[in-house]
């Protein structure tokens, strides 16, 4: 566990040095529905090969920083950079700038009328002209990455929640993203099948991928991740590494929200609205 | 919850559940029962034989009725099906559209073509549109005629399930396929619809029944021998031998397919309850 951990810290360290252009800059980012103000100002720069993990209380506004990342929310304010091209300028072709992002989602959103094998090559035939047999090839590769090989001919309803979400990981894999966002990928699992998810997830990390993580599963956010980004009330509140955000929290705000997480009977005694946030880091 | 009250009812007075059914049930079969003799007692059935059950005449009418009337009735009912269906997905995606004007005629096609009954348009599209367009005649003939005038009532009913079929595909399908750089249209072909027809299907089956019996209007539209379907064929052996036994050996016809395809609904309807268990 502990060297994982310093490995993790080389990379980062490593990510650091060549990070000219980072995979991922939010810079200045709002997003509201209505009168609703869920993000309040975010910048965030992701290094190429680095994983970060985001993690806060639900309506942080985390999940919707996710999804401003791919533009499956329109940002009210604020300019979002993938891999050096702005998907915010209106003009960009957001079709394309979507084929080198990857995403995953808490509720999996397999296609439930096609089989595995299909869910994997419908996209890379419709979306990147591949032809059936080198989509087959690719959808193959993905699926033994994930250790599912054997479903390759089942359904999507067939299949238990984990092993549907690790399909879901080969299928964004197949597009040969060159990033991979993950939307509480575990939170919708049995406690029993979050550990293959992770598995997966822990795997796509060691092999460099660029990732950004939303996450309630903190023995991950620390073992795993470069860095963890604490957010609250639409704001990033701290972060830093996972042995410095989780291990020792700056700020009252991580350390309450931490607390409730590791003993949930806190939860019920203060269930308040978030306070104002303080515009710190 | 999950335990039942187990604490003792106190009795009743009068009569116990199980007897209270008993006497409602006893008093259902009686009526039923009074109905029948009744209606047995006040019919003329010698006369009701004579109008409707002429075996001989019954005879008379195949093979025609099948190879002709029944085959033209199918007919009709599928062209007009294929181009409603086609005309239906249409309407069903302007009514979904992001710009306005799109959904404001959709809005307005459905509740002209699904408030007005179907035989204004039989006549409609037999008068009024070879007098809007004179010298472009409907391709098909008559055929073209009927798949228009059916198509046209049938688009109406079936935009508005597709339409519901495509609300009901989940909102994480669609942002599943753009996330993978779907266009919205193309997502729209290749992931929603096809998924919003598996819902769909037992409705529309139900639709299909309906223009079957619909096509009857057909007749409105003055047709050739060769093109007649079963109600008219049915109707014209009737006033030639002034005798009834046609009318009820056409409906015996539509009862063949319609039955069938009602089995065939219910079945859909308990596969697609299954299937999103």
């Amino acid at each position: 566990m502990s060297t994982d951990n310093s490995a993790g810290g080389n990379n980062g360290a490593e990510n650091g040095d060549r990070s000219g252009t980072p995979e991922i800059r939010v810079h200045g980012l709002h997003k509201s529905f209505g009168d609703n103000e869920v993000l309040r100002g975010i910048d965030l720069e992701v290094a190429s090969g680095e994983v970060v993990c985001v993690i806060g209380p639900s309506g942080s506004g985390k999940s919707t920083l996710l999804r401003c990342v791919n533009l499956l929310e329109e940002p009210s304010k604020g300019q979002v950079f993938v891999g050096g091209t702005e998907i915010t300028d209106p003009d960009v072709d957001i079709d394309a700038v979507r084929r080198r992002i990857g995403m995953v989602f808490q509720q999996f959103n397999l296609f439930p009328h096609l089989t595995v094998t299909d869910n994997l090559t419908l996209p890379q035939r419709r979306v990147l002209g591949r032809d059936k047999e080198a989509a087959a090839k690719v959808a193959a590769e993905n699926l033994r990455r994930v250790g599912l090989s054997e479903k390759a001919t089942a359904y999507p309803g067939s299949l238990s929640g984990g092993q549907q979400q690790r399909v879901a990981i080969a299928r964004a894999l197949a597009m040969g993203p060159q990033v991979m966002l993950f939307d509480e990928p575990t939170s919708a699992l049995d406690p029993e099948l979050v550990g293959d998810v992770l598995a997966v997830m822990r795997m796509l990390a060691d092999e460099g991928m660029t990732m950004m993580v939303v996450t309630h599963e903190m023995s991950f956010a620390r073992e795993v991740a470069d860095r963890v980004v604490f957010m609250d009330g639409g704001v990033i509140v701290e972060q830093g590494p996972p042995s410095q955000v989780i291990g020792s929290p700056t700020h009252e705000r991580t350390r309450h929200f931490l607390s409730r997480l590791l003993d949930p009977a806190m939860a019920e005694v203060e269930d308040t609205p978030p306070p104002e946030p303080d515009k710190s880091v | 919850m999950t335990e039942t009250d187990t604490r003792v009812q106190p009795r009743r007075r009068g009569l116990t559940r199980s007897q209270k059914r008993a006497v409602s049930r006893g008093v259902q079969y009686a009526v039923f029962v009074a109905a029948l003799v009744a209606l047995g007692l006040t019919a003329d059935w010698d006369q009701l034989r004579n109008q409707f059950a002429q075996v001989d005449l019954a005879e008379r009418m195949f093979p025609d009725i099948i190879t002709l009337a029944l085959k033209n009735t199918v007919l009709y009912t599928v062209s007009g099906f294929v181009f409603g269906l086609a005309l239906g997905v249409v309407v069903a995606l302007m009514r979904l559209s992001s710009v306005g004007p799109y959904r404001w005629l959709a809005g307005i096609y459905i509740e002209i073509f699904r408030g007005l009954p179907a035989l204004l348009i039989f006549i409609f599209v037999g008068v009024a549109v070879p007098l809007a367009f004179p010298g472009t005649e409907i391709p098909g003939g008559t055929y073209g005629k009927v798949a228009l005038a059916l198509g046209l009532v049938a688009a109406a009913y079936m935009a508005e399930t597709i339409r519901a079929g495509i609300q009901a595909v989940p909102k994480g399908q669609m942002e599943a396929a753009r996330s993978l750089g779907f266009s919205h249209a193309r997502a729209m072909v290749s992931i929603i619809i096809p998924q919003a027809f598996r819902i769909v299907i037992p409705p529309l089956t139900n639709e299909l029944v309906l223009l079957f019996k619909d096509s009857s209007l057909v007749l409105f539209l003055g047709v050739t021998l060769e093109e007649r379907e079963l109600s008219k064929f049915g109707r014209d052996l009737a006033s030639e031998t002034a005798n009834s036994t046609p009318i009820l050996v056409a409906g015996l016809c539509y009862l063949l397919v319609t039955i069938p395809l009602g089995f065939v609904v219910r079945r859909l309807e308990a596969k697609a309850g299954e299937a999103t268990k």
